[in-house]
């Protein structure tokens, strides 16, 4: 089956992709069609799976659409870093891996930090990963996503639920 | 005697499905969410803003009334087709969600009360779960819900129980847009009758495959979409038994409903107008007219047994997938293949058919609460109509190969 080529592959022999050519190159990231490697390796074994119980920040966000859903839960540690992570998605293997991937970039983090690779992530999506981009680590490989633009939702939920969550604990007296 | 034809040919009239997508032809499977229109559904259209232009009912001039002799002609086309009694009896609307919404606005507001019942089934469209919602909660009345079995079926026990002094509207979906059963609906009218409830079908999914005869029905108000009886998007019908119209009170207030008006009173216009306010879709009417047409020259005959034929080889050739199951597989099926796989997600096997030129829906169909009855966040369906193939279905289990190949 041919699925669409990834971003890196010869730009210049497909035309489709001309919109695509301002990307930078990413060569250290496998972008294979949708489901390359690396997305289907989250898919299949996502990170920090299992819930936690005790967690600061908590969110759930549902796509109204399909009915998916993503779920949070970040431990903070007495400097305000990032502990323990829990993170859970129901849904197609794009807003599972995406999950898997967002939440593995948060250990040690700051919220403020957290808050910084979110915006990053959302940014990239939107407009395409940059070279400062590299420290968005395996969420590069949704870059590919943005071929499929009704699919971008998707790989945003987490992020979405992410946001969520953090607003609601900044916004908790004490 | 059935004149069969030959689908080939009946596909040259749809220009859209000779079009080829992601380097594939164009398989379309997705009717049960838009149908495609013929050409002469198209110069219909094109015709119309080309020579006819022009307000209805409103001129003396000659265009004026052509387009009026055309407007109205589209409604007598919609009367014969469902066989209704009046003219008057035809009502114009958007679509489907918008005649329901006026059902519930304008008969529901007036004869709903405080502990009063609306019943609906389990397998409805949001479309006919949301507008009797908002008006249970603006008048303190019940919203109850027919349960139905594991195949789809609506479990007619239940709903007899439901029933009572106290039902107020039966109002229920004709043919499941999720999983394609087709309801009992003589049943179902002469139940609510015996307890001297009126009856409202959502008929979106039913009448593009199967005729509707409102006399021998007998239901107070049936509503469908022209859109996915092959005509354009923007206009649907609301039939309604005329002494039901003449007791309601408008809908929307404007122009066109009206007779007279004077501030201190406006007097409604009469049947069908008093529920038309404001310019109509002339040429979506028109548009509608010439889709009926293309239907009535093809005939249900055809239609039904080809597309009974479709849904007999697609349901035998999915079921034979490993880790494929259809949802929905009533005794009595409309041509709609709901299925889930349990290694993909319906959105991953959506993406994986498109790259292949397959246009399928997935997710919940509107009908979230089906997808919750059998515990599935949703699924994917492939909906035929009479222009479809075997090759189509052929073309689908490929897909659905493709599939396997990335999520085993
Ligand atoms: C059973 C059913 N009811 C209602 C609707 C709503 O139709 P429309 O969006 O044209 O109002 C649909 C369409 O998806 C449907 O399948």
């Amino acid at each position: 089956m041919k699925l669409r080529q990834s971003p890196c592959a010869k730009l210049d022999t497909i035309p489709i992709f001309d919109r695509l050519i301002s990307m930078p190159q990413l060569p250290d990231v496998p972008l294979d069609g949708l489901y390359g490697d690396l997305v289907m390796d989250h898919y299949r074994n996502p990170r920090n799976h299992a819930s936690i119980s005790d967690a600061d920040v908590e969110a759930e966000e549902f796509n109204p659409f399909c009915g998916d859903r993503a779920t949070l839960q970040l431990k903070l540690d007495g400097q305000g870093r990032v502990s323990e992570i829990g993170a859970r998605a129901d849904g197609c293997s794009i807003i599972q891996a995406a999950t898997s991937m967002l939440c593995d970039q948060l250990h040690g983090k700051s919220l403020d930090e957290v808050a910084e690779i979110g915006e990053r992530f959302r940014h990239a999506m939107k407009n395409g990963a940059g070279d400062d981009d590299l420290e968005l680590g395996d969420l590069l490989a949704l870059q590919v996503v943005r071929q499929y633009p009704v699919r971008i939702k998707c790989a945003l939920l987490p992020l979405t639920a992410l946001e969520e969550g953090i607003k609601a604990y900044r916004a908790r007296p004490g | 005697m059935t004149t069969v034809f030959d689908v080939n040919k009946v596909r040259d009239d749809f220009p859209i499905l000779k079009q080829w997508v992601n380097g594939y032809p164009l398989v379309y499977l997705d009717n049960g969410a838009t149908s495609q229109k013929p050409q002469s559904v198209i110069d219909a259209i094109v015709n119309y803003y080309t020579t006819t232009n022009s307000n209805v009912h409103r001129g003396v001039h000659t265009l004026s009334q052509q387009a009026t002799d055309s407007y109205e002609g589209a409604r007598a086309k919609v009367r014969q087709f469902i066989n209704a009694g009046d003219d008057r009896e035809i009502i114009f609307t958007r679509n489907t969600t918008e005649g329901i919404n006026l059902v519930a606005h304008s008969y529901g507001r007036q004869n709903v009360g405080p502990g009063d019942d609306i019943i609906v089934s389990n397998m409805e469209h949001h479309s006919n779960i949301v507008p009797w919602q908002m008006l249970c909660e603006e008048k303190g009345a019940n919203l109850r819900v027919v349960p139905i079995d594991d195949t789809g079926e609506l479990l007619m026990d239940e709903y007899e129980k439901m029933l009572g002094p106290r039902t107020k509207l039966v109002s229920i979906t004709h043919v499941s847009n999720a999983l394609g059963t087709i309801l009992p609906v003589a049943e179902i009218v002469e139940m609510a009758h015996a307890h001297g409830a009126p009856v409202l079908f959502d008929g979106a999914q039913a009448v593009p495959h199967m005729p509707v005869d409102m006399k021998e029905l007998d239901c107070e108000f049936y509503v469908f979409s022209g859109h996915k009886l092959f005509g354009p998007t923007g206009i649907g019908v609301l039939y309604g038994k005329a002494e039901y119209l003449e007791a309601m009170p408008p809908f929307l207030g404007g122009g066109e409903m009206i007779k007279s008006v004077t501030f201190e009173k406006t007097i409604y216009n009469d049947l069908p107008y008093k529920f038309e306010g404001g310019t109509p879709d002339i040429a979506g009417a028109i548009g509608l007219g010439a889709a009926i047409d293309y239907v009535n020259d093809l005939g249900f005959d055809w239609i039904t047994s080809h597309e009974e034929e479709l849904l007999r080889y697609g349901t035998e050739a999915l079921s034979s997938i490993e880790g494929l199951k259809i949802i929905g597989t009533a005794a009595h099926k409309s041509s709609i293949i709901s299925f889930v796989m349990d290694k993909a997600h319906p959105h991953d096997i959506g993406t994986i058919l498109d790259e292949q030129g397959i246009a399928v829906r997935t997710g919940h169909h509107c009908a979230q609460p089906v997808m919750q009855r059998f515990r599935i966040p949703a699924t994917a369906r492939a909906s035929m109509a009479f222009y479809n193939t075997k090759e189509d279905i052929d073309a689908l289990v490929k897909g659905i190969d493709q599939v396997l190949e990335v999520f085993s």
